[in-house]
């Protein structure tokens, strides 16, 4: 019999794999025939499209070729003052004496309406943010409707969820969302508001206003009673001006963790609700038992989703050391078949930085973790000329003192370090201002249940990364903020329980 | 050198697996990546028949089909070889003749295995000395489950020793194997044996060649090829049947295995109704218009 042995190293080091030389897949483009865009957009106040109050538009560019999509109305004050007395309207007169059941009708037709315009919202949230085809498609218009669908449920049930108790609505809603999920935050915040009986003035970043005036549409079209929903598009003063309007019940936020410190500063003692859900730096921890292949794919997932525009992204990874080599092999080789371009080509896996602005700073931290001694790793993918687009990085070497470990980047980038114990593992992982996330990688349960306990992270997730259900709550620790949305949590932060 | 413990193999989590098939077929293939890939599968095909029933006329008409799938259509490719019984390789190896179609025969006490060593060495000579370039073997599979891995490992190393020059094709019949840490743990026993394909299925038991099964059997050579340097070739086999599932599959390898696995000396797909319809979607992209079954041969 032959003797054998099975090494865990890679001895043959000139060995190497070869990508993307032969068999090349030629351009698939989503087709962009049906889109129907405005050249000018205005404000959704009480049920009508209105012009801002000031005459004043801004642009809203395509970050894959720099093209100009549509002008949109540019909120102050004055807008959101009128969209805040248009909800209280709404709400006194109509939406607080509705039956909850005619209030789950109208969420559950707008999810139906949202699935009949699944196509054209796909097409135009990656237009507009630069967020490849494949994921506005499969993942984040599903789970749209599948937020609307979740809620409308709940609306006649609350007094099941909290049985014995008095679920009130609280009035109206202030929502300011992020760019990165653009209508996926708006269904977040929208669906669990109405559904809990409140009106809502929503305000959506600047640099992705399209797919919430979409939904805007479908809101009309629905037939929703007039200022139950508003939308009011604009930059930091607008979203200001809504914080800190008088007559608001509740603030949801969810955007970086400088804007939730001022927000939680600027609702102290008035007597607002609040949640926000903030930043964060997740640790996805692979111990060496762990199916490798699998892990590496959790991992591409886990930073490489949204160009790494994902709060939750797993931007740190910790390999146990006995596999490090191996598994950074496999992850280098994985990286190699991504594809980075044209966010509508349905072959793109990560698609455009969503601007200028957040290229820049993802530039400056790549330049930071090669400065602070990292050793910093590209794919040797091609990458389109025009736009805003960065190719997918690992960070080897990097240590826990480094920035690009300690901050939040935002993009394709991955900070990988080595440990040897759990002890260890648990220390460095938790070692962070944030508590959003985190990703445990093992075939031994014992060890995922451990660890889970241990890792003071809102969500943890074992063997997989960046799964999303409406069902599951979703929320930080720390400076990744408070409040849960999604699940039967996620209807505390609209209710009054007494 | 210590012995290999063979129950010590990685473990593969299944989910992850079929998460990452699905995603692998959202790829979409166009225009001339679709010919080129279409004409790739073609050129990738064991044209099989492994029945009771076979006749030398049937096994004449399909060593003519697999020289001229279709010759209406000009610039194919042949298919990479015939797969049939130790019976018929004399005669396949014969009207195959000098035109680079290889005779691959089953062996082994094809499908089932079940049969004593010498036999099975037996039968392995009898294919060879007619002339079989290739041999496809199956495992014991019952001593695989049993969890006697050294004598599967020692079964495989001494039909490799008797196939002298022809390349050893390992069937892990995965549809009986039960979980995708067995399929991995029977690809590194069949590698480390000597194989020179590990292959999937018979296609007599089903499900026969799936892609969460070829993924995992991807992803053992290419560990394997990393620590040896050697590369060894794969086969799925039985129940692809359609052009856009051998193209999913081709994409498989593509983004596992790379450039260098791109050709029939280390991918096959054993099937036999394949052909026409990657004849037809080639006759389609060339023409414009779809042509009915019947405008391509049933051999």
């Amino acid at each position: 019999m032959r003797q054998i042995t099975m090494s865990t190293k890679t001895k043959n080091s000139g060995v190497k794999l070869e990508f993307n030389k032969g068999w090349g897949y030629q351009p698939a483009p989503e087709s962009t025939d049906h889109i129907r865009l405005e050249k000018k957009y205005g404000h959704f106040i009480n049920g009508e499209f209105v012009a801002p109050s000031s005459g004043k538009y801004f642009t809203t560019y395509s970050p894959s070729n720099e093209q100009v999509l549509a002008e949109v109305a540019k909120g102050d004050a004055k807008d959101i003052d009128k969209a805040v007395k248009a909800a209280r309207a709404a709400y006194n007169k109509v939406w607080k004496k509705m039956a909850p059941s005619e209030r789950g009708k109208y969420l559950f037709r707008i999810a139906r309406m949202i699935q009949e315009r699944a196509r054209e919202l796909a097409v135009i949230e990656s237009m507009d943010g630069g967020k490849p085809i494949r994921e506005s498609r499969d993942v984040d218009v599903p789970l749209v409707a599948a937020h609307f669908f979740y809620y409308a449920g709940w609306a006649d049930k609350l007094e099941y969820a909290y049985p014995n108790r008095k679920p009130e609505s609280l009035g109206v809603a202030g929502q300011i969302i992020p760019w990165n999920f653009p209508l996926l935050m708006a269904a977040w915040k929208i669906a669990p508001a109405l559904a809990c009986g409140n009106t809502v003035v929503l305000k959506p970043a600047e640099t992705t206003p399209l797919t919430a005036l979409k939904l805007a549409e479908i809101i009309r079209d629905s037939g929703l009673p007039p200022g139950v929903v508003n939308i009011v598009n604009g930059y930091g003063d607008a979203g200001a001006a809504l914080v800190n309007h008088p007559d608001v019940d509740k603030i949801a936020f969810t955007g970086s963790t400088n804007i939730g410190k001022y927000i939680q500063k600027a609702t102290a003692g008035t007597g607002k609700k609040l949640t926000l859900e903030l930043g964060g730096k997740a640790a996805n921890i692979v111990f060496d038992d762990a199916p490798l292949d699998q892990a590496v794919e959790g991992i591409i997932n886990g930073i490489f989703f949204n160009q790494g525009h994902v709060c939750c992204a797993g931007s740190r990874l910790f390999v146990q050391e006995g596999v490090a080599e191996k598994l950074i092999r496999k992850l280098k080789d994985r990286m190699e078949t991504l594809i980075v371009g044209d966010p509508l080509d349905k072959n793109t896996d990560i698609g455009a930085i969503n601007s200028k602005e957040q290229l820049d700073k993802i530039n400056s931290y790549l330049k930071i973790g090669s400065e602070e001694g990292a050793e910093m790793w590209q794919s040797s993918c091609a990458v389109p000329s025009k736009g805003y687009f960065c190719r997918p990085t690992i960070f080897l070497h990097a240590s826990q003192s480094h920035r690009i470990v300690q901050e939040e980047i935002f993009g394709p980038v991955l900070a990988i370090q080595t440990f040897r114990t759990i002890e260890e593992v648990i220390e460095k992982a938790n070692n962070t201002p944030y508590g959003l996330s985190a990703g445990v990688w093992t075939d031994k349960g014992s060890r995922i249940f451990n660890l889970t306990s241990k890792m003071r992270a809102g969500v943890v997730w074992a063997n997989t990364y960046n799964k999303f259900d409406p069902t599951s709550p979703f929320g930080g620790y720390k400076e990744s903020g408070f409040g849960r949305e999604g699940g039967i949590h996620g209807l505390s932060a609209y209710l009054k329980i007494s | 050198m210590t012995q290999i413990d063979f129950s010590q193999t990685p473990s593969i989590d299944q989910v992850s697996v079929e998460e990452r098939v699905a995603r692998l077929n959202t790829r979409s293939i166009k225009k001339s990546a679709k010919v080129h890939g279409l004409k790739l599968a073609l050129n990738m095909i064991d044209l099989t028949t492994l029945e009771g029933k076979d006749t030398e006329g049937k096994v004449r008409q399909m060593c003519y089909k697999a020289m001229h799938p279709h010759d209406e259509l000009e610039g194919l490719p042949t298919t990479a070889a015939v797969c049939v019984y130790p019976t018929f390789v004399g005669l396949a190896k014969k009207q195959l003749g000098n035109s680079g179609v290889k005779v691959a025969s089953v062996a082994t006490a094809f499908p089932s295995g079940q049969s004593t060593r010498d036999i099975k060495i037996k039968d392995t000579k009898f294919a060879v000395d007619n002339g079989a370039d290739e041999v496809d073997m199956v495992i014991s599979r019952g001593e695989f489950l049993a969890g006697n891995y050294n004598y599967v490992f020692d079964e495989i190393a001494e039909v490799k020793e008797a196939c002298g020059n022809a390349r050893l094709k390992v069937i892990l019949e995965t549809g009986e194997l039960s979980t995708l840490d067995n399929v991995r743990r029977a690809s590194e026993i069949a590698m480390r044996a000597g194989a020179d394909f590990i292959k999937t299925s018979t296609g007599k038991i089903q499900p026969a060649a799936t892609q969460p099964v070829t993924l995992v059997m991807l992803e053992a050579i290419r560990d394997y090829y990393y620590e040896t340097g050697i590369m060894i070739g794969m086969k799925p086999a039985g129940g692809i049947s359609t052009a856009k599932v051998a193209l999913n599959y081709l994409v498989m390898v593509n983004e596992t295995l790379g450039n260098a696995w791109m050709n029939n000396h280390w991918f096959r797909f054993g099937a036999s109704s394949l052909a026409n319809d990657i004849l037809m979607q080639l006759a389609k992209e060339a023409s414009g218009v779809y042509q009915g079954p019947e405008y391509f041969s049933k051999d």
